[in-house]
């Protein structure tokens, strides 16, 4: 599904991604870790398209179908979604409003109607009874005074409303608590099949234990320095991201 | 309501064609230029009482020794106010028998706006007086009204059939010497809309009009006089569109309205007139002079949304003269390119317990310049009086500006006032987490704006509010990108 070559990038002649190389097939689920400042937000950025960073070689390709031309709006047509490990607030936008407006987008970029407003609504409970979410929530501001957790929680709904074929979870663990990380990746599990794929960027092993990755990757420098299983994720909590270094620099 | 849905809908059907808009009328335009005897051919013209003419001449002595004034925050070229012609009037009332008749122009504007008139049709809940040029081409539902004892129809029409209203509250509340600008309309006023809801009446719809610029060269100097009885209430929506134009086109109206004890008006306008082009030319010049006079008990509100004029100078204000009464100002303020405007409010606390609230959202993108000024006054008798001001400030773009300037007066120290003010620019972040969601900047940017000013449209009956979120849409497509 998506295909990643040697890929560099850059932001203001800063190289971040130094050759990444990464296949990820429909039905699977990988992992990205690696230390703070190694480069993860960034991959997830780069692969929605955020302008900022430069392409300097490589390419990106989804289903075949190179990225590079496409405009990030264009991709999340295209069924790619990212979780923001940092999402943004959006005042007087209610959440209800927001995820409206997205998934209407999307639906006319298909050439399809704004869905019929008791569908909406019902897809809408559907979904925040799965991510146990209050319906009050739905009508505040999109971010506005949510603490870390909400924030979270909040962009794993709004994945589930959008069903892509491809989400990147940038750092959905940090900020919840063990019910909310439970709850989250009931959500994420509900989404997983033979025709979408995840990739789970996190710190720490903990997530990975409700989300059972195929594959995980260490990411060090801009680089992919170590492949694996699951296993490899218990390794590293346990022996920590310095045996990986000095690993990458031998 | 005395009519059921259906035949509110019939006489709609046969009403229509009363009120298109036309390119291609005749007018019979007076010639440019301003002085005693123009003043008095416009009087004559309008076959006004003797009363009339006089107060107009008035108000011309008076507006020549007046100067244009300086201190807004806007540059631009000075109408030379010899140039201009003061009087302009369609002499036919023509009648169309199909929409293919009218101004494509015009409905492409509608459409664009969500308010074909085909659509207005079915907006069967609202009242159409549509001033066309100067001359008010028709009214709708006055039977409806007229069985509450409700007057809504052009001034003309009121200083004929209701002299003694028009007498009795004409420039009570803005004098002819206020301004500059009231000065000038009270000479030439040309033509505008009366209203007055007797004591005790609940007006039962929305009281809507539609301005529009339609003559080359000619300014439009609209009054407005809306007069709210003892106890009663109405909602009064004033809009406009104007077409593209090249020459710059003075608009300056007065509106005054009276709200007498325990009455409530709520007035809305968006406002749309030709902003000039992507370099800044051409564009109206539209300097508005509109101010409420509260008595006991009584509320005003002035909702706006501001998103035309090349130059905007406007402050709708409150008197709020009787004890208890309440003063409201929501405004949305958008400019863009080259635009320029200095708008805000006044709240004069007179009585005792008076309480006004204002909340002002300024939007400005391209080149533009976008100024709230606003002004509270407590004077010493008036005990308890409370204000609330918020001002918020939306920035695109690095050569935008938005400046505030809140006045506050107070000689009485029982006064409590308080001033919020907010500055924010549409961050890079929050349209890269819209687009990531699928939705493109245009849309981001119309739904960041939308979230920005919803206080203010939340305030907007129902179909206007649809109406203004459009406008805001349209008038910020291409600032960014
Ligand atoms: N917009 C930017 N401008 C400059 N440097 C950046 C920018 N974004 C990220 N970086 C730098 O790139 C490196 C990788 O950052 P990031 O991808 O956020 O790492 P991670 O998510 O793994 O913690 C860091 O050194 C960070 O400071
Ligand atoms: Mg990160």
């Amino acid at each position: 599904m998506l295909q990643i070559k040697d890929l560099h990038a850059s932001v203001e002649d800063k190289k971040i991604l130094k050759g990444i190389n990464l296949e990820v097939n429909a039905g699977e689920v990988h992992a990205i870790m690696g230390p703070n400042g190694s480069g993860k937000s960034t991959l997830a950025a780069v692969i929605a398209g955020k302008e900022e960073f430069e392409i300097k070689k490589g390419n990106i390709t989804l289903e075949g179908e190179d990225l590079e031309e496409l405009a990030p709006e264009e991709r999340a047509h295209q069924g790619i979604f990212m979780s923001f490990q940092y999402p943004v607030e959006i005042p007087g936008v209610s959440v209800t409003n927001f995820i409206k407006t997205a998934i209407n987008e999307s639906r006319k970029a298909r050439g399809l109607e704004d869905m019929p407003a008791n569908q909406m609504l019902k897809l809408i409970r559907e979904k925040a009874e799965l991510l146990e979410i209050d319906r009050k929530f739905l009508s505040r501001s999109l971010n506005e005074g949510f603490s870390g957790g909400e924030k979270k929680r909040n962009e794993i709904f709004q994945m589930a409303m959008m069903e892509p074929k491809l989400a990147i979870l940038d750092e959905t663990d940090s900020g919840l608590d063990i019910d909310a990380l439970r709850i989250v990746a009931n959500g994420v599990n509900k989404l997983r099949g033979k025709d979408n794929a995840i990739i789970v960027i996190t710190h720490y092993q903990r997530l990975l234990e409700y989300i059972v990755p195929d594959y995980v990757h260490v990411l060090h420098d801009g680089k992919i320095v170590k492949s694996g299983n699951k296993e490899l994720a218990l390794e590293l909590e346990d022996k920590g991201y310095d045996w990986i270094k000095q690993e990458a620099v031998l | 309501m005395a009519y059921t849905e259906e035949e509110l809908k019939k006489e709609l059907e046969t009403k229509e064609y009363e009120y298109g808009f036309y390119t291609d009328i005749e007018s019979d335009t007076l010639p440019k230029g301003l002085n005693e005897d123009i003043v008095i051919a416009i009087s004559k013209k309008k076959e006004e009482p003797e009363w009339m003419t006089e107060w107009r001449l008035e108000a011309f002595r008076v507006w020549k020794e007046m100067d244009e004034p300086e201190w807004a925050n806007v540059k631009y070229k000075k109408p030379d106010f010899q140039d201009i012609s003061y009087y302009s009037a369609p002499n036919k009332k023509p009648k169309y028998n199909s929409l293919d008749e009218v101004d494509p122009e015009l409905l492409e504007t509608f459409e664009k706006l969500g308010i074909s008139l085909e659509e207005q049709k079915k907006l069967a809940g609202v009242a159409v007086d549509i001033v066309m040029d100067s001359v008010s081409v028709a009214t709708t539902f006055k039977k409806t009204l007229a069985e509450k004892g409700i007057i809504f129809c052009s001034i003309s029409e009121a200083i004929q059939e209701h002299p003694e209203l028009v007498k009795k509250y004409i420039g009570t509340v803005v004098p002819r010497k206020d301004n500059f600008y009231a000065a000038l309309n009270s000479a030439v006023f040309s033509d505008g809309s009366f209203c007055y809801i007797p004591k005790g009446v609940r007006c039962p719809m929305e009281l809507s009009t539609y301005f529009r610029i339609n003559q080359a060269g000619t300014g439009q100097f609209e009054r407005t006089l809306v007069i709210a009885d003892e106890g009663s209430y109405v909602s009064y929506l004033e809009g406009c569109t104007a077409p593209s134009r090249d020459e710059n086109q003075l608009h300056a109206a007065v509106v005054e309205l009276i709200a007498l004890d325990n009455a409530e008006i709520k007035y809305s306008t968006v406002q749309n007139w030709f902003p000039g082009d992507k370099e800044g030319n051409g564009g109206v010049f539209n300097f508005v002079t509109k101010r409420g006079l509260c008595e006991k008990n009584s509320k005003i509100s002035w909702t706006q949304v501001e998103t035309g004029s090349a130059i905007t100078w406007k402050y709708p204000s409150c008197v709020l003269k009787g004890d208890n009464s309440i003063g409201e100002f929501y405004s949305i303020a958008v400019t863009n390119n080259f635009q320029q405007a200095d708008t805000g409010t006044k709240m004069i606390h007179l009585g005792k317990n008076t309480r006004s609230t204002i909340i002002s959202k300024g939007i400005s993108a391209g080149q533009s310049q976008n100024s709230y000024r606003g002004l509270v006054q407590v004077n010493s008798r008036a005990e308890n009086a409370r204000n609330f001001s918020q001002c918020d400030s939306l920035l695109m773009g690095n050569k935008c500006g938005a400046h505030t300037f809140p006045y506050i007066e107070t000689k009485n120290k029982s006064a409590q006032i308080e001033h919020e003010a907010t500055t924010s620019k549409i961050g890079e972040d929050q349209i890269f987490y819209c687009n990531q969601r699928g939705i493109d900047t245009e849309k981001a940017i119309a739904l960041i704006v939308n979230g920005f000013s919803k206080e203010v449209l939340n305030k907007l009956p129902m179909e206007f509010a649809v109406e203004a979120q459009k406008l805001l849409e349209i008038s910020l497509e291409g600032s960014v990108g």
